[in-house]
């Protein structure tokens, strides 16, 4: 059986459609990770040892173990437990999770390189606490915090492929059915990296500007 | 549950094998990569950063189906294992590519003009000098690649290669203790990756030694 492109513009709005799922859940779980890295950071680092030491825990093995069979846990763990959430949740969720664990370690890490003599300097002008860490160290750390997090972002998008194998429609499950119904697989595959390729290309230079904006800001 | 022990094992141990050969074949990549994105000829310059580009712009899973689901069509029979390693290796060749890119061109440029003053070849100055400098500082960041293509294994669970991911979920299914067969697979994943952690950081240190 030889390659036949042809067929693929016959099942483009399939691929369409799959395409904006793929940036929706991207952009789901791109804004849990990082609301949830946000508050894990302040956790690990500020947090009282009894809540921070299950936290640890909890990162260490969102890191150490791949993420495919944390998708499983969630979507198959959860069903056990009685909670029946729709796949899409559960991928989002799972990615969402995921991701925010690494954005935390990164957002840790850039809090920690602001220099410490800038908060002494603030505290001793009298800033509080609070005003310190809003006014002086987070719009450092943001800076430096930017161009990793959108790696993981990058990441996070090619990563949402993973959810087709717990059942959500976005664009690799779309091409899945293209295949079923033609038996085409390279062509669909393809496309669909094509489409990946797109988006990341899109994103890329989103993340770009935003790193160039936040630069300029300085 | 003690039966499922023997099964976790058997899939740790297809697991290792996958991420040996895939870092292998990744390593080879990545030298071939690097050296051709060095090069002076400009379409091999052209060609490396395609490579780099389209496999690491789209997900690694689809370039895995591509393989082993396409690969029929071109002529290419491969069985699940082999399609998965070869893809899975090409994949994280991108990464390690890139990695090894940046630590050749960390030394620094006066170590290259030095020794080609004192009338070494390229190739001298590139094997004698610039090579064992850039090693050293290849070691990290290749174990950061490497600690990403052993969780990267996982990805062949979905053609059916039997290893941890593909055990847990196929217990998951049989057992209904979701929890506990994520733990089992988890823990192995862990031992393994603390293992090798522990080797990188072994030759890190060996190498700031010498």
């Amino acid at each position: 059986m030889g390659l036949d492109f042809t067929v693929v513009p016959g099942y483009f709005d399939m691929l369409l459609i799959g395409m904006v799922w793929t940036i929706a859940i991207t952009i789901g779980a791109g804004l849990l990770s990082f609301f949830g890295g946000i508050i894990f950071a302040v956790i690990a680092l500020y947090g009282h040892w009894v809540i921070r030491l299950p936290f640890r825990l909890f990162a260490w093995l969102f890191m150490g173990t791949p993420l495919l069979l944390q998708l499983f846990l969630i979507y198959f763990g959860l069903i056990q437990i009685g909670i029946d959430l729709p796949a899409f949740v559960a991928g989002v969720i799972g990615l969402g999770l995921h991701f925010a664990v690494y954005n935390s370690e990164l957002i840790q890490a850039s809090i920690l390189s602001v220099d410490k003599g800038q908060y002494e300097g603030a505290r001793t002008l009298g800033l509080s606490r609070g005003q310190t860490l809003r006014r002086i160290v987070i719009p450092q750390a943001v800076q430096a915090v930017v161009p990793p997090m959108g790696n993981n972002m990058i990441a996070l998008l090619k990563d949402s492929a993973l959810v087709s194998v717990i059942g959500v429609a976005e664009l690799t499950l779309s091409a899945q059915q293209a295949i079923s119904r033609t038996y085409r697989p390279f062509e669909f595959y393809l496309a669909a990296a094509a489409c990946y390729y797109v988006i990341n290309l899109c994103l890329e230079a989103v993340l770009r500007r935003l790193e160039r904006r936040i630069a300029a800001q300085r | 549950m003690l039966r499922v022990y023997p099964f976790f094992l058997q899939a740790a141990l297809v697991t290792v094998q996958l991420s040996v050969l895939t870092c292998l074949l990744g390593l080879a990549c990545g030298a071939v990569g690097a050296s051709m994105r060095l090069s002076r000829l400009a379409p091999l310059r052209w060609i490396a950063a395609a490579y780099v580009s389209l496999f690491r712009g789209t997900p690694a899973l689809i370039q895995v189906f591509i393989l082993y689901f396409g690969g029929p069509q071109i002529g290419i029979n491969l069985d699940a294992f082999t399609a998965g390693t070869i893809a899975l290796g090409v994949n994280i060749g991108a990464y390690m590519t890139e990695t090894i890119r940046g630590a050749i061109l960390s030394v620094d440029r006066g170590q290259t003009e030095a020794a080609r003053t004192l009338g070494m070849s390229k190739w001298q100055t590139m094997r004698k000098v610039i090579l064992p400098q850039a090693a050293r500082m290849m070691i990290r960041p290749l174990g950061v690649n490497i600690n990403a293509l052993i969780k990267g294994t996982a990805l062949l669970a979905p053609i059916s290669v039997i290893e941890l991911t593909q055990t847990a979920q196929r217990f998951i299914g049989s057992t209904y203790k979701p929890f506990e067969m994520f733990l089992m697979a988890g823990v192995l994943y862990m031992i393994f990756i603390y293992i090798v952690g522990q080797g990188i950081n072994w030759l890190d240190r060996r190498a700031r030694i010498s």
